[in-house]
């Protein structure tokens, strides 16, 4: 159950607590939380929705994916769903590997590679509508392959 | 038969979680085309489609029971 989605709020050391193992010398841990202001424009609260059982399955895949790219690591990702307000949570992604620069470098690549393969959708709610968000890079998802240099820039 | 997902400015547009009909035999592309036709659906070009939860290209033949579903760019994280 390393890779869910969660209708309630995530604990954080739970997600963690997941990928603890002998080996590790690190654990990175991301957390992506829901900010206010976008170029400009205030966030009111945000609506996540997902293909659950879908996303699932492409949260394990980058699991593999990683596993295969940095050897001895372990990962755990956590990603809600439902309303969420400005601060709360979006996803928890806890990487352990021997050694640190491993840690940092895995993390880093499973956010980018949530932005590109799992079937989650954000819904913004402004002071003046509404609208679902396409990727933030206004580029097309791809379902295979790793991120480019670009994608690396948000 | 099958059951087709709608998610996102897709769901609003059809108005409906998911229709069930009869798609075997036919492309991804074919049905994506058809649907994006009834449904006046926006923006189509940029939607990829999955079949049993994996992605699947436009060529793909659907069958009997398959699950599809229409995947705008997602915007998790």
């Amino acid at each position: 159950m390393n890779f869910q989605i969660s209708k309630e709020p995530i604990d954080i050391q739970s997600v963690i607590d997941k990928v603890v193992q002998r080996n590790a010398g690190a654990i990175t841990t991301f957390i992506g939380t829901v900010r206010e202001m976008t170029k400009g424009k205030k966030t009111l609260f945000l609506i996540y929705d997902a293909y659950e059982a879908m996303a699932v399955k492409k949260l394990e895949q980058i699991g593999r994916e990683i596993e295969e790219r940095w050897p001895d690591s372990q990962v755990a990702i956590t990603h809600r769903v439902g309303r969420l307000d400005i601060t709360d949570i979006a996803v928890v992604i806890a990487v352990s590997t021997p050694h640190r620069a491993d840690a940092y470098d895995a993390n880093r690549y499973a956010i980018e590679r949530i932005k590109e393969i799992v079937p989650i959708w954000k819904k913004e709610h402004w002071e003046d509508g509404e609208e679902w968000m396409g990727n933030q890079l206004e580029t097309v998802a791809y379902p295979s392959g790793k991120p480019e240099e670009g994608d690396l820039n948000e | 038969m099958n059951k087709v997902l709608f998610f996102a400015h897709l769901r609003d547009a059809v108005g409906e979680e998911f229709l069930r009909l009869d798609a075997a035999g036919k492309s991804v592309g074919e049905l994506k085309a058809e649907l994006a036709a009834n449904y006046d659906l926006p923006k189509m070009d940029s939607v990829m489609t999955a079949v049993n939860e994996e992605f699947a290209q436009d060529d793909e033949v659907i069958q009997d029971g398959d699950e599809i579903a229409f995947i705008p760019p997602v915007s998790g994280g």
